[in-house]
């Protein structure tokens, strides 16, 4: 089936919806294409907070978030982009206000706001109350809003539409195909102009906060189609996933003053007394960006200090302790992280420590774009024409090496809106194009071999496989063997991605066959994240290699942007960091 | 500890459905969702249901577990203190194949009740005030999820298919309740009807079934006082 609209937008998440919406408000046709129902999207996971430098509980600056942000990126983000997303947030947050989202409130009836990791007054002094928050449920906050203001103005949906391939002539984007998971059939939707918004790819690691949904598809869907992904090998690993499940305890437990306690520390559980992350970053202690976290917490259990004392930091945990919070603070400001401790893992946070381990939480890297959400098809900033993105899947950059906690839910706003923007205006003189007889050639082809191929591998042991090598041997902290260890297995598992044969037949809600492609777009990520990883010779931010434990600015201050050249070669190109306000310097906190 | 689980089957569009029997190795502590997701990929393939989340806060599984409205990533095989296990789709929806409703009609009842903020004001530069106190009001019904465990569990909307249901008074009571926002003419006109409130006759079957723990048939009392006064 063939449809025709002004402008598609793939997902609705965040960053989807709230272009989309932007979208409607100038009148334009749009379609929202989306694997999930719009509310099932993982924007809904967000617990901790939107961060704005709003002032409400006390001085602060987005100037001073443009500094934590910078330093957070380890010097990585691009100044420029990160300069529009500190100014923006704060009139990104009051727009959410006027949807309607129910913000958490002061005694002044303002926004309510808490401290979050990295995240500083003047420039690195104290921590600084900038998270704007709603309870622990944030992001579920901001999904549906934007997803109610989205029914208000009657946005068309087409749910459950998995998008496998982008139409591209001569780098112009014409649309998408997508296949229905109700029937089974690939519909073509012609477009001028596609805006990306599929989210990350947690599930390419064995230990993660994503949901099973994030499978990385618009970056895999761009890369096989030649266009370069930038950052790859920044992941962002959350120090508090509960132990053995990888669910979040949001930062917000930090915020609200949770401490990381080791073996030799139980007995100032419940005290409030200082952990061993105050000797890691003497000012802000528990509240260091992510990186610093998850690395003090490997450190600690390779030194024998996890809760176990084994050394081993795939098995190994230690506790988050809220204990001395009380239960007021607990049950009404984390009401949703102390109901996952209790649920999954029977424990009572208000009387008892959680036992939490690093989780892969975030994608740092994606397709890059400029900072009206264009996608860049090289190094030296080219546009493709009619095709943008924005949220977890694109790479602005504003989180560099490792991203702060609540700039996320920032990002996807204010580059949502952005790249909408900068489509209306595309809009003005564009055209549809006549596009090629059978575009979802190759998609079918793909499908055709899945279903109709005579191999034995399994999806499920091959993305078993997958998970435990990246999650071993490309996680927290990476060595030049790991990585290449990483690489040849995930190179290995492609080659017998091939030989994968889908037993369900049916057309109808194959859900089969949909984890099979999944699985596919998985490997390809997998493989840009190990490529790329074992290629930058330095530590900065997320990306932590023990045979190179320096930032070398002289050689690295620079993106990664990897392009596929065949089935097992990759190529690699630098974009300089914009650098404006602030120049690099050592990070401490 | 081993269990049988028995789940639904069936096939899209001809309809004949039967009940396949699994006998599973499994650890009390583990989901409902880690059960399937493992039948899936060992046994059989074909099985068809929706997850993305596997924390309980997207909804894509609500199912029948054991009789219950759950969602299957939220309950733990020690939840069910049974080493049999019966799994059977949201009662009173559409089957499509296996697991899976037809979610559709559940979002268009929704959107009956104009679920979205209609201001009361124009907006200011700033945020609009909002006391901690208000904002207490309407927070139960914010945290819905939209799973449908409510809706159909309701015997009300079992025996008549236009009732709006307890999920979309629930999404009403999040607006009625914002001292911000002034659409409640709009909607206490679609809610004051025989298919509206007033179906609901405090069962409760709703809020046993919420995996959110909402008060849904207080949330509706509230709902029935408030447009009685206001009439
Ligand atoms: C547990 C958790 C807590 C978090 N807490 C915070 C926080 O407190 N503050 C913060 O700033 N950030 C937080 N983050 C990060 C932040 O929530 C995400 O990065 C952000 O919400 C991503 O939004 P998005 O719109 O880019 O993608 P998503 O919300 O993931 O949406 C992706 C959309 O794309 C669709 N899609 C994907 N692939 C396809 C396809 N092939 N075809 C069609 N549709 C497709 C999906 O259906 C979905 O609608 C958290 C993340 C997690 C996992
Ligand atoms: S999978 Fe999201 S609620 Fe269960």
């Amino acid at each position: 089936m063939i449809h025709k609209f002004d402008a598609i937008v793939v997902g609705a998440g965040g960053a989807g919806l709230r272009c989309a919406l932007e979208l409607t408000e100038q009148n334009y046709n749009v379609a929202v294409v989306s694997k999930l129902y719009p509310v099932r999207s993982h924007t809904g996971a967000a617990q901790g907070g939107i961060g704005a430098a709003l002032g409400s509980e006390e001085e602060d600056h987005p100037e001073w978030h443009m500094f934590d942000t910078v330093k957070g990126s380890d010097y990585l983000g691009d100044q420029d982009a990160i300069e529009i997303l500190a100014n923006e947030a704060v009139e990104a947050v009051m727009e959410l206000e006027h949807f309607g989202l129910p913000f958490n409130r002061t005694k002044e009836g303002k926004i309510a706001q808490r401290p979050f990791g990295g995240h500083t007054r003047a420039f690195g002094e104290a921590p600084v109350k900038r998270a704007c928050y709603a309870a622990d449920r944030t992001g579920h906050m901001i999904l549906h809003t934007l997803f109610e203001q989205c029914v208000k103005n009657k946005v068309r949906f087409f749910n459950e539409f998995y998008v496998l391939d982008l139409i591209l002539k001569d780098d112009v984007c014409f649309g998408v195909i997508a296949y229905e998971l109700a029937t089974g059939e690939l519909h073509v939707f012609q477009s001028k102009v596609v805006f990306l918004g599929t989210g990350g790819y947690g599930r390419v690691f064995s230990i993660t906060s994503n949901a099973h949904a994030l499978t990385g598809d618009g970056m895999a869907i761009a890369f096989r189609r030649g266009l370069p992904l930038e950052d790859m090998e920044f992941v962002q690993f959350h120090p508090t996933g509960l132990r053995k499940l990888g669910i979040l305890v949001s930062e917000a437990a930090r915020g609200e003053g949770g401490i990381l306690r080791n073996r030799e520390d139980l007995d100032n559980i419940g005290t409030g007394k200082d952990g061993f992350m105050a000797a890691v970053a003497p000012t802000v202690k528990d509240l260091a960006p992510r990186d610093m976290v998850s690395r003090a917490i490997y450190n600690e259990i390779k030194a024998g200090r996890g809760i176990m004392g084994t050394g081993d930091t795939g098995s190994d945990y230690i506790y988050l302790d809220l204990v001395h919070l009380g239960a007021k603070v607990i049950n009404e400001k984390l009401p949703d992280i102390s109901h996952f401790a209790r649920k999954y893992l029977a424990v009572e946070p208000i009387k008892e420590p959680i036992p939490v381990q690093p989780t892969a939480h975030y994608a740092m890297g994606g397709l890059p774009t400029d900072n009206d959400g264009r996608v860049l098809k090289d190094a030296a900033a080219n546009p493709v024409e009619g095709l943008y993105a924005a949220g977890e899947v694109a790479c602005v950059s504003v989180h560099g090496a490792n991203r702060l906690g609540t700039n996320s839910l920032v990002d996807i706003v204010v580059f949502g809106r952005r790249a909408a923007r900068d489509m209306s205006r595309y809009l003005k003189d564009a055209e549809f194009e006549e596009i090629d007889a059978d575009p979802e050639a190759f998609v079918a082809g793909e499908i055709d071999r899945l279903k109709n191929g005579s191999g034995n591998e399994k999806v499920a042991d091959l993305r078993k496989e997958m998970q435990s090598v990246m999650m071993s041997k490309s996680g927290v902290y990476r060595t030049e063997e790991n990585l290449e260890e990483a690489r040849k297995t995930v190179l290995e598992l492609r080659r017998r991605y091939q030989q994968v044969s889908v037993k369900d037949s049916s057309l109808y809600f194959n859900t089969e066959l949909v984890e099979a492609i999944e699985l596919g777009h998985l490997l390809d990520v997998a493989w840009t994240i190990a490529e790329s990883a074992l290629q930058r010779t330095e530590s900065r931010g997320a990306h932590s290699r023990v045979d190179y434990p320096d930032r070398d600015d002289k050689q690295w201050l620079k993106h990664t942007f990897i392009r596929k050249l065949g089935d097992d070669k990759v190529e690699f190109d630098y974009k300089p960091v914009v650098i404006t306000k602030f120049q690099p310097k050592p990070r401490v906190y | 500890m081993q269990v049988t689980v028995e789940i639904y089957r069936q096939e899209a569009h001809s309809g004949a459905s039967h009940f396949d029997t699994f006998v599973r190795e499994v650890d009390p502590t583990d989901q409902i969702l880690d059960v399937i997701m493992e039948i899936k990929d060992d046994v059989d393939g074909s099985l068809a249901f929706r997850k993305s989340c596997a924390h309980g806060v997207c909804g894509s599984d609500a199912m029948q577990i054991n009789g219950m409205n759950r969602l299957a990533c939220q309950t733990l095989i020690q939840d069910l203190k049974s080493d049999r296990i019966r799994i059977e789709p949201l009662k009173g929806m559409k089957v499509l194949r296996d697991l899976i409703v037809d979610m559709d009609p559940f979002f268009e009842s929704l959107a009956k009740v104009k679920p979205y903020f209609i201001p009361k004001t124009t907006a200011p530069a700033a945020e609009r005030k909002q006391t901690i106190e208000e904002r207490a009001r309407f927070d139960d019904t914010t945290k819905c999820i939209m799973c449908a465990a409510c809706t159909t569990s309701c015997p009300s909307f079992w025996s008549n298919d236009n009732y709006l249901g307890p999920a979309t008074l629930v999404k009403a009571h999040r607006f009625i309740f914002d001292s911000r926002d002034g659409g409640d003419r709009e909607r206490l006109e679609v809610l004051d009807d025989r298919d509206g409130l007033w179906r609901c006759h405090s069962i409760y079957n709703c809020t046993d079934a919420c995996p959110r723990d909402i008060e849904i048939t207080k949330a509706i009392g509230d709902l029935k006082r408030y447009t009685v006064a206001q009439r």
